[in-house]
């Protein structure tokens, strides 16, 4: 029943409240390896044998870092982004082990802590075991460079179902790796993917057959926790015809003075009536009240749409990073395909985002829906950037876009930059955008019923994002509820 | 239970209350009346302690508590309720998510326990089935939609499920038909009309205290009370107007 529902929901929120700030701004003592400092061929290397790739893989890596080193910068986005120094990081930190694939017994217990603590449920027996009706999730947990385990493996191999760390899956399934990387997000298409595809250290692999319908959700799990390290994952997904997978992914660091870096590459792909849902709560540290720290997130998110009436739906919450440049997009090639992108970022102190989505409108029907919602507060720049392009032979294609701004404080800012490029006259494209202020009337009234400023506004603003947060799959709907609190906390009055 | 001595209150430093003084105990129902711009709003404004609205002399007592020395939500919590003369739109959030947590919050303050889903919704079937207002509203985000009518039954709603120690009601009977105004009237007695509850009641018209019968009337006139009396002092007022009564 939906009000069990909001009940639900509810009890997080009045959990979350009582949390004053970034909460997983700690750090474990795991004793690491470092790569060389610094980016040159021989870090490539370093990363290619330390994972005991085949020579393909190596060559890739090396020709898309030689590519890498002609590209500029991006500076077409509203983001002030301070010049980063790539040979003052290192490309691979990974617990003291050796790396490959370990059952859970073999995982050190201080990481395994370190998720317990992150409230990632790692033990399958905890899943299985918890309350009835609770679903079960099967998670990747990526450690800096490195994933440390992959659960409930068994099970999902007998729905044949691979899911398989990144590094695992290319030494395991070369060929079903070769065909798709690079497909969907090719390796010069921007500064930050190219980088991604010469140093990436771990990430997921799942491939979903034909027909099958993935008998649990999907996770992965990021957690930086090494000083002066960049996290670059890779993930790619392929999901066979009539096929549909949910898929979740967190992520999380230490609270740190320096920025580090995380440029991701995600990869989607959808045959005929497959179906993939792909759900982010995104939750790097931020940086602190004065804009010191945090994570910059550069990440190339895109789905290919290949089959006729295959769906792509990306749901996005982004509270975290101190600066976030990401744009999951769809490339709809298929007949009568669809692609959906809903988003909710939040900004606070000065924190600047840059996101939005591209549809690419190549099918004949093919349809898309944008539900945009950003939250500026304190000092923040939000901008939603996005593009629908409609190609000269797709006829009948149908867009509908909707942006809502709602400003918090009077030293923000919202932006919204839509780009619609229409090549056939049969397209129907519609866009609608707002820009709010949450009311003095508001918070009164709130107030004048028993709620504090603070739920007040966890209050209002959770509604103002409803649209996009009942997207998201029932747990991670309850954490982003009381990520919105969190993130704005302080910000009004 | 409340005590209102020489209050002055200033609105973007415009002196809108100029000494108004006011006791109100438990079991009584109040109503001020008086012309457009005498102060009323401004009153329940002031005493639920909206920003905006400054303090400039007096005091208020509201069960032995300094009540300007408490926040707006601890007002709240402390058991005053103010019914809004144009309830907020709160689009998103359902009528029922609002309540629960203002419920909770306002009984954590008091260190009891939060109700359980079942037995807040077990409260809010018994509260809406006095406004005769269907479950199926109260799904719905706060006041999105609503017409006034419904607006000001969900008003009451809302004070029967918070229940509060003292309703001050701001012109609740604005845009009711005949039939609002009655069920409205009965939920305002059968919620309030009670030994350890008050009510103020600020209205223009008779026609609300034909059902919520008042023990005080008194005229709002320049920011202060001008004169005051039994019921029979809001039928002289609709007889003669504000100008023969405050005169």
């Amino acid at each position: 029943m939906s009000e069990d529902i909001e009940i639900k929901d509810q009890a997080a929120r009045e959990a979350a409240a009582k949390v004053a700030e970034y909460e997983h701004g700690w750090v474990a003592d795991i004793e690491q390896e470092y790569g060389p400092k610094g980016l040159s061929e021989d870090t490539v290397r370093y990363i290619s044998a330390k994972k005991d790739e085949p020579e393909w893989m190596l060559e890739w890596r090396l020709k898309a870092y030689r590519h890498w080193l002609t590209m500029p910068m991006p500076d077409w986005a509203k983001l002030n982004i301070p010049p980063i120094d790539y040979q003052n990081a290192y490309y691979w930190a990974a617990p003291k082990k050796k790396d490959g694939p370990k059952s859970l017994d073999e995982v050190d217990p201080e990481i395994l802590r370190v998720y317990e603590k992150l409230g990632i449920p790692l033990a399958e027996q905890e899943v299985l075991a918890g309350v009835e009706g609770a679903r079960k999730i099967a998670v990747d947990a990526v450690f800096d460079s490195v994933s440390v385990a992959t659960t409930f493996r068994k099970e999902l191999e007998a729905a044949g179902v691979i899911f398989r760390s990144i590094s695992e899956a290319i030494r395991e399934y070369p060929e079903l790796v070769k065909k798709w990387l690079g497909r969907v997000v090719p390796m010069a298409d921007n500064y930050f993917a190219a980088l991604n595809c010469a140093v990436f250290s771990d990430g997921t692999f799942v491939y979903v057959p034909e027909g099958v319908r993935c008998p649990m959700e999907l996770s992965t799990y990021f957690r930086i926790n090494a000083e002066n390290t960049g996290q670059f994952e890779r993930t790619l997904i392929v999901a066979d015809k009539g096929a549909y997978v949910s898929y979740l992914e967190g992520c999380t660091a230490p609270q740190r003075d320096e920025n580090q870096l995380h440029a991701a590459v995600v990869e989607l792909v959808a045959l005929d009536d497959a179906e993939i849902k792909y759900s982010t709560v995104q939750n790097w540290y931020p940086g602190d009240a004065q804009g010191k720290g945090g994570i910059y997130n550069f990440v190339t998110k895109r789905a290919l749409c290949q089959g006729k009436r295959s769906k792509v739906s990306w749901t996005q919450v982004e509270t975290g990073s101190a600066i976030t440049w990401k744009y999951p997009s769809c490339v709809l090639n298929g007949e009568d395909s669809v692609g959906e992108f809903y988003s909710v970022a939040v900004t606070n102190n000065y924190q600047q985002a840059d996101t939005g989505t591209k549809m690419i409108h190549n099918g004949k029907g093919s349809r898309s829906t944008i539900v945009s919602k950003g939250i500026s507060a304190g000092h923040s720049q939000n901008t939603y950037r996005g593009l629908v392009r409609v190609g000269a032979n797709a006829e009948g294609v149908r867009n509908f876009t909707q942006c809502d701004s709602l400003l918090l404080g009077k030293t923000c800012g919202a932006h919204t930059v839509p780009y619609i490029e229409v090549r056939n006259p049969t397209a129907t494209i519609e866009h609608e955008a707002t820009t709010s202020k949450i009311s003095d009337d508001q918070l009164f009234y709130a107030m004048q019923r028993g709620l504090d400023t603070e739920s007040a506004v966890a209050l209002i603003v959770n509604g103002f994002a409803k649209e996009v947060l009942q997207q998201l799959p029932m747990e991670f709907a309850v954490e982003a509820q009381k990520l919105l609190g969190i993130s704005l906390e302080g910000s009004v009055g | 239970m409340l005590q209102i001595t020489n209050l002055h209150a200033s609105v973007a430093d415009k002196p809108i209350l100029k000494g108004l003084n006011l006791t109100i105990n438990a079991g009584e129902v109040h109503a001020i009346m008086g012309p457009n711009g005498a102060g009323k709003s401004t009153t329940g404004y002031v005493l639920g302690g909206r920003p905006g609205y400054e303090v400039t002399e007096g005091s208020a007592t509201f069960n032995g508590q300094d009540l300007f020395a408490l926040d707006p939500h601890e007002r709240a919590a402390s058991g005053l309720f103010l019914g809004f003369q144009y309830p907020v739109e709160i689009p998103g959030v359902s009528n029922l998510q609002f309540l629960r947590e203002a419920l909770n919050s306002q009984r954590k303050f008091h260190d009891l326990p939060p109700l359980s889903g079942g037995e807040f919704l077990k409260l809010a079937k018994e509260k809406a089935g006095l406004l005769k207002m269907d479950m199926d509203m109260l799904k719905r985000p706060v006041n999105v939609g609503f017409s006034g009518g419904e607006k000001k039954r969900a008003e009451m709603v809302q004070m029967g499920i918070l229940d509060p120690k003292l309703a001050i009601l701001d012109e609740t009977d604005s845009g009711l038909d005949i039939d609002a105004l009655r069920i409205c009237g009965e939920g305002i007695n059968a919620i309030m009309r009670k030994p350890d509850k008050a009510v103020l009641l600020i209205t223009h018209y008779q026609r609300l205290l034909d059902y919520v019968k008042p023990d005080f009337v008194h005229v709002l006139a320049g920011g202060r009370i001008v004169k005051s009396g039994g019921p029979e002092l809001a039928l002289a007022l609709e007889e003669g107007g504000y100008e023969g009564v405050a005169a």
